[in-house]
């Protein structure tokens, strides 16, 4: 099963690696990983998607807590967070294909950030679902290159 | 305000954490480290390689309880230091590891004796730095110290590039340490704490079991007492010897692949199991799934990643030994005072049962020279108040067999990672931290080999330990195991007759017996013990005797083999 986890760790070097590595080093495999500072720049966030079972996740929250510089694990509920990831990806398109692109982009509320002869580059900023959605709509045109970001997500209301 | 080198100020703030003693070998990018030693009253003790500086730093720690300190320099200085840093990791043991780098600029060009140290101890250490200004020095030495020795504790690495130790800074630099990240539960949830004493008080047939967090938290007064309130028997892991007298008769002693029938049974038996720094090893459960099947689990602990990690867990206990344990006497009392003493009797004559008729046992007739028997010898010659130390195999089993340890801080074992050649400098760093003990090295032939260089740290730093040989010319637990499960093929394992040990240590300026007859073991001994020197005793022993009782590797720990 796939779960999210936010760490909030101490905005130092080498810090993600020793997160990262202990993912590697206890047999856990992680899905996607984002990180980069918050509100407060002595603090960074790490938002994972790890997937592994309910006994698993709570031995690597407990793992994570050991080292010195993490400050804080959330296991977020997918019920309740708002959850986004975002997506690059370069698609072939002709003068006969664009239009139809260019309506499933617009179907999609996603932008078109960058024409060229023979290409689109489309942005999309979604949940997992959608951008998956969108992928699949867009391989039949041929997608020339994808690139996404890791997965960030916020629980909706009050406060973490 | 006058300014000090990094060097002088890494000094005076080990002075400051009150360090007396550091185990270590100089190199290139140290000089500026040694230099400033070289005026400081901090003793410095040489060794022949430095991953016996770590398991020096880390004997010293397991018998005073103090952080071990040792240094290295760069690359294969730090190197040589992983497996000594990783021994202490596994059985939680507070060393602060200091090694030198080469210099800021250079760090990343896969300069001359360079090494990603903390990239490579990352998964062995409690926690490391490399420190990048001089600025930061106090406060990740401070820092180092505390998280070392608090909580559950570790080893701590700090590396520091080489102009860092000779850049200048005010010599009353001082900062708050700052670990926002780092605090250690000690005090147990007292509603977990009043579950636990219910169930005990429900318990038919419990036990307790006591591990190496007993001995580090210092909790082993309050055991005892626990004990004397509650009346239960006491089975220990392989490091938590000690931490009960193995002369009480409720002392099971050690649980396991090689523990005492009667633990192995006891835990099978019994129906609740409250354990105490411990974290249900392999070589204590075997088979999980069969180990103790009627018993709930009451689990205290520290780290509360070791609860439920290995077993299932009915009543959870995050804490510091001494302190939960201080805290489950007073509310047992309190129970009991109420609800009256819970009758065990039958569980406590079955224990006495499984006792008498499962004990430890070798052919005492025998005229070959039995490995318990010299251990035998040992206990009664020093009358049991000596510091043990051990290497690693059929050495160690035994001499945890049959030694019977009355109290804390006397047995020095590599329990986790099983480090042959972990005794003989364990046992000088032993002998530095309590000089007022007998301290002996119950070693095999084989593990002596991996360290022998170090009789030369032990005799020009005039440190008197005993080093014994249990000498079966075998690497003796491997061969064990290839008689019993690979057909006697001795692939690698006889080493016999290749070294004479007693013009070794000579050679070194120490003084060496050998024995080969039972007659000649216990008048050898005494002799060495008298002689106020470094002595190594090489004792010829039965060349296949095996470790008795043994748990088939993946069986229960119910089903052992035993001797005939």
């Amino acid at each position: 099963m796939s779960h999210i986890i936010s760490v909030l760790v101490e905005n130092k070097s080498g810090v993600l690696a020793k997160v990262s590595g202990l993912f590697s080093r206890r047999g856990f495999n992680i899905e996607s990983l984002a990180v980069g500072p918050t509100d407060d720049e002595k603090i960074s966030r790490i938002t994972l998607a790890v997937n592994a079972e309910e006994h698993s996740i709570e031995q690597i929250v407990k793992q994570l807590y050991k080292l010195i510089n993490v400050i804080k694990i959330q296991e977020l509920d997918p019920s309740n967070i708002v959850e986004r990831e975002l997506v690059l990806i370069k698609v072939s398109a002709d003068s006969k294909t664009r239009p139809e692109i260019l309506e499933i982009v617009s179907i999609f509320r996603a932008n078109i950030v960058d024409v060229a002869k023979k290409t689109l580059m489309i942005e999309i900023t979604g949940n997992s679902k959608k951008v998956k959605a969108l992928e699949d709509l867009l391989r039949p045109f041929g997608i020339l290159e994808l690139v996404r970001t890791g997965k960030i997500a916020c629980t909706r209301g009050g406060k973490y | 305000m006058g300014k000090i080198t990094g060097a002088q100020m890494i000094i005076k703030c080990l002075k400051e954490e009150g360090v007396k003693v550091i185990f270590g070998y100089p190199g290139g990018k140290v000089i500026p480290l040694y230099d400033a030693l070289f005026d400081s009253d901090i003793r410095h003790i040489l060794v022949r390689h430095e991953q016996c500086a770590a398991h020096a730093a880390d004997g010293y720690a397991r018998v005073t309880g103090k952080t071990g300190v040792c240094v290295a320099t760069s690359g294969p200085g730090a190197t040589n230091l992983v497996t000594g840093i990783a021994n202490a990791h596994m059985d939680s043991i507070p060393i602060v590891a200091i090694t030198g780098q080469v210099g800021t600029a250079q760090i990343g060009t896969d300069a001359f004796q360079e090494a990603d140290i903390t990239g490579i101890v990352a998964p062995i250490t409690k926690h490391n730095y490399l420190v990048k200004d001089v600025e930061d020095l106090p406060g990740v030495i401070k820092e180092a110290f505390r998280i070392a020795s608090t909580g559950r504790p570790g080893p701590v690495l700090i590396d520091i590039p080489v102009d860092i130790t000779t850049d200048l800074i005010d010599e009353n630099f001082k900062v708050d340490i700052n670990l926002p990240g780092y605090k250690p539960t000690l005090k147990g949830n007292l509603k977990q704490v009043r579950m636990a004493v219910k169930k005990i008080a429900e318990s038919r047939k419990p036990v307790i079991f006591a591990g190496g967090g007993v001995i580090s938290s210092g909790a082993s007064d309050i055991l005892r007492k626990f004990v004397k309130v509650v009346k239960i028997p006491v089975i220990t892991s392989l490091l938590g010897m000690g931490s009960f007298p193995e002369t009480d008769q409720l002392s099971l002693k050690m649980a396991g692949m090689h523990g005492t029938k009667y633990a192995n049974l006891a835990f099978t038996e019994a129906d609740l199991i409250i354990a105490v720094g411990v974290r249900f090893d392999d070589r204590v459960t075997g088979k999980l799934s069969e180990f103790a099947p009627e018993a709930d689990v009451i689990h205290i602990d520290i780290d509360p990643a070791e609860i439920g990690k290995n077993i299932k867990v009915l009543v959870p206990i995050v804490g510091d030994a001494k302190i939960v344990l201080t805290d489950l006497k007073r509310e047992y009392e309190k129970y009991i005072e109420k609800k009256g003493i819970p009758d065990r009797e039958e569980w406590l004559s079955r224990i006495k049962k499984l006792k008498k008729d499962y004990p430890l046992k070798y052919d005492r007739n025998s005229n070959n020279v039995k490995p318990a028997y010299v251990v035998e010898k040992i206990y009664e010659l020093t009358k049991g108040d000596a510091i043990i130390c051990t290497e690693v195999g059929q050495n160690q089993m035994w001499a945890a067999q049959y030694y019977k340890f009355t109290k804390p801080r006397t047995l020095v074992s590599s329990g986790g990672l099983g480090t042959m050649g972990f005794g003989l400098p364990a046992s000088i760093g032993a002998k530095i931290g309590r000089p007022d003990k007998t301290v002996i090295d119950i070693a095999g032939d084989g593990s002596i080999q991996m360290v022998s260089q170090e009789l030369a740290t032990a005799v020009t730093n005039k440190i008197p330990i005993k080093i014994i040989i249990l000498n079966n010319g075998y690497l003796g637990m491997v061969r064990q195991w290839q008689e019993f499960f690979w057909n006697r093929r001795y692939s690698q394992t006889n080493i016999n007759n290749c070294v004479d040990f007693v013009k070794l240590v000579e050679a070194y300026g120490g003084i060496g017996f050998r024995v080969k007859q039972k007659e000649e073991v216990e008048s050898t001994i005494k002799k060495a013990l008298e002689i106020n020197k470094l002595v190594l005793v090489d004792i010829w022993i039965d060349r296949e005797e095996n470790v008795y009782p043994m748990v088939v590797p993946g069986a229960p720990i119910s089903k052992m083999l035993e001797s005939k």
